[in-house]
């Protein structure tokens, strides 16, 4: 059926204002990390900066003297190295666990499914303070170590959510087809059913990235140097030291999003698509 | 010579009884195996402190060192529960929870069903709108604390070069307004999430539907209320659970705006839980409030449960 124009029209005139909406603050953002001190706290405020510098993003990345960028720059490798670690760890053990909930009958099946789903409803809060008192004891407090072992508890659960949504959506006749011709289970896990999974593995890996990447209060609590802290704990102790360095705070803060933007932007479909089938199909 | 094949085949495909059958069904160990690393890993991480913050509630514990603190029973609880600052915490809570869930559900709505129609340049038009998603938390509130600024912020400065408001605002000044103002930067991230889930749901909707809905002469209003708000129904009470949770459990971005003033206007029951273990040292009462969390927030999660159970849609 084809659509009137009054119709294209406004759907087309709509999704420019929601487009704008979204990027207004981004914009805002960016040229606030861009403009000179002087254009931030002009009233009549200056839109445009008169003569624009990246000079700040120079100063975080490889200014060896500033204390603030050396954090930020700590900040940047820890949360790196803690969210790929925990990502890799929890699919490794999640991807078998989540295979099992998918094809296998087995007694509680339901209880430990649930089990797992209500790990995700707890409070952080109401494990932070125990977990602080024990990680004290086995000295693993402002430890990459630590925080990459905490992550894996809250992504774990995810990995097994999501990817047994991926694996019900994968025909068992491929399977069992495989297991004829004389595959172990395990074998036609890895060579069958895996390789099906790519995009939801792919999905699954960017989705805890970005968990991982986010998080803030354990990280607030356990972390207290550049051994372990986190970016977002790095802008947030920025952003409350110094309340009227804007456009500083505006360039840790882009620094901190590019890479989960990043991701957002380029593998838009493939997040999407597997946060909803999962979520749909519990 | 084809009848041949089939009966060779026959044998393994058929399922009654015979040492394949058994083979297939011995499945209880092989899960055990394939679950035992998420398990140890989930579990062995959060069991221990799960119950060891269960077992602090019940003691007077107002340090971080061990030692022998007095058992008080459900002392905390109910002090906690005695406590004003803990309801206006509630209060703030509820109204944030509501407020931003409503208003995400409905703006995730409008927006879903436009990133559904064929825009040209659709593809970039999704990848836009996803970005508030993926901002992180701390950097969004930051972000929207310099936009409010009291003295130098942008949403100032708009407002009043149109000629909205006569004079700069603290919008982050009073208690009221800045709950709202924590509240318009939640709904800006969150609104993708729930707008790419009713796109997703949409998209499971067979298009002849609304076609023949349309070509037996019912307007496009008319079809998307008899046709697709109910199909979208299941998705939307999920997300309405998933985000009450998540609201509920809001802190970041209360540290990072607010810290919880002016006036504790902006305190949640997480904020406050934190406050309570943390700056006063009060771990047993920290405790405690962390489980009355933990409880409301499980009485959600049965309602989501049962609403997933009851959630299959059939056309």
């Amino acid at each position: 059926m084809r659509d009137s124009l009054g119709y294209r029209v406004f759907i087309h005139t709509a999704a420019v204002v929601v487009a704008v909406a979204v990027l207004a603050p981004f914009a805002w953002l960016l040229i606030s990390s861009i403009a000179a001190p002087a254009d931030l706290l002009s009233r009549p405020l200056h839109w445009i900066p008169a003569h624009p510098s990246f000079s700040r993003y120079e100063n975080v990345l490889f200014n060896p003297r500033n204390g603030s960028a050396a954090t930020f720059r700590a900040g940047m490798r820890n949360s790196a190295i803690v969210a790929a670690s925990s990502v890799a760890i929890s699919l490794g053990v999640g991807i078998f666990g989540a295979y099992a909930f998918a094809r296998l009958r087995f007694r509680f099946r339901r209880v430990i499914l649930l089990l797992f789903l209500s790990t995700y409803m707890l409070p952080p809060i109401a494990l932070v303070i125990s977990l602080y008192l024990t990680m004290a004891r086995l000295h693993l407090l402002d430890t990459r170590l630590g925080l990459i072992l905490v992550y894996c508890s809250f992504i774990t659960p995810f990995v097994l959510w999501i990817m047994s949504g991926y694996f019900q959506s994968i025909p068992r006749e491929l399977e069992d087809a495989a297991r004829i011709d004389g595959c172990t289970r395990i074998g036609a896990l890895f060579r069958v059913i895996l390789p099906l999974a790519r995009s939801g593995i792919l999905a699954t890996a960017l989705f805890g990235f970005l968990l991982a990447w986010d998080e803030f209060l354990y990280a607030l609590i356990f972390t207290s140097s550049l051994n372990s802290k986190t970016i977002p704990v790095a802008i947030a102790e920025f952003t409350g030291r110094h309340t009227v360095n804007f456009g500083m705070q505006a360039t840790g803060g882009i620094l901190a999003s590019l890479p989960p933007l990043a991701i957002a932007f380029v593998f838009q479909r493939y997040l999407v698509g597997g946060l909803a089938s999962g979520a749909v199909k519990g | 010579m084809g009848a041949v094949q089939i009966k060779e085949v026959r044998p393994a495909v058929t399922r009654g009884g015979g040492p394949w059958r058994r083979l297939f069904s011995q499945e209880g160990p092989t899960a055990v195996v394939l679950l035992l690393p998420s398990l140890i890993v989930v579990f062995g991480i959060i069991i221990y402190p799960l119950l060891k913050t269960l077992y602090t509630s019940f003691f007077a514990v107002d340090s971080a060192f061990p030692g022998h603190y007095p058992f008080v029973g459900l002392g905390n609880y109910a002090h906690v529960l005695r406590t004003g600052e803990f309801w206006d915490a509630v209060g703030h809570t509820a109204y944030f929870t509501v407020l931003t869930t409503f208003l995400e559900v409905f703006f995730g709505l409008l927006i879903g069903l436009l990133l559904n129609t064929d825009l040209k340049g659709r593809w970039l038009f999704r990848s836009i709108v996803i970005l508030p998603w993926a901002l992180p938390t701390i950097v969004n509130g930051a972000m929207w604390r310099w936009i409010f600024n009291a003295d130098y912020g942008a949403l100032n400065a708009l407002l009043t070069q149109l000629h909205i408001i006569p004079h700069y605002r603290a919008w982050l000044g009073d208690p009221w307004t800045a709950l709202n103002m924590v509240a318009v930067a939640d709904i800006w991230k969150n609104t993708p999430l729930a707008a790419f889930f009713i796109l997703a749901a949409l998209q499971t909707i067979p298009g002849d539907l609304c076609e023949a809905a349309r070509v037996d002469g019912a307007g496009r209003l008319r079809s998307f209320f008899s046709i697709t708000l109910p199909l979208l129904m299941p998705t939307i009470v999920i997300i309405l659970v998933l985000r009450t949770m998540e609201a509920f459990k809001v802190f970041d971005i209360i540290y990072v705006m607010t810290g919880g003033g002016p006036a504790n206007g902006t305190e949640t029951v997480a904020y406050y839980t934190y406050v309570e273990a943390f700056s006063n040292q009060l771990f047993g009462e920290g405790a405690a409030l962390a489980y009355i969390i933990a409880i409301f927030i499980l009485f959600f999660a049965i309602i989501y449960m049962r609403m997933l159970q009851r959630g299959e849609v059939e056309y």
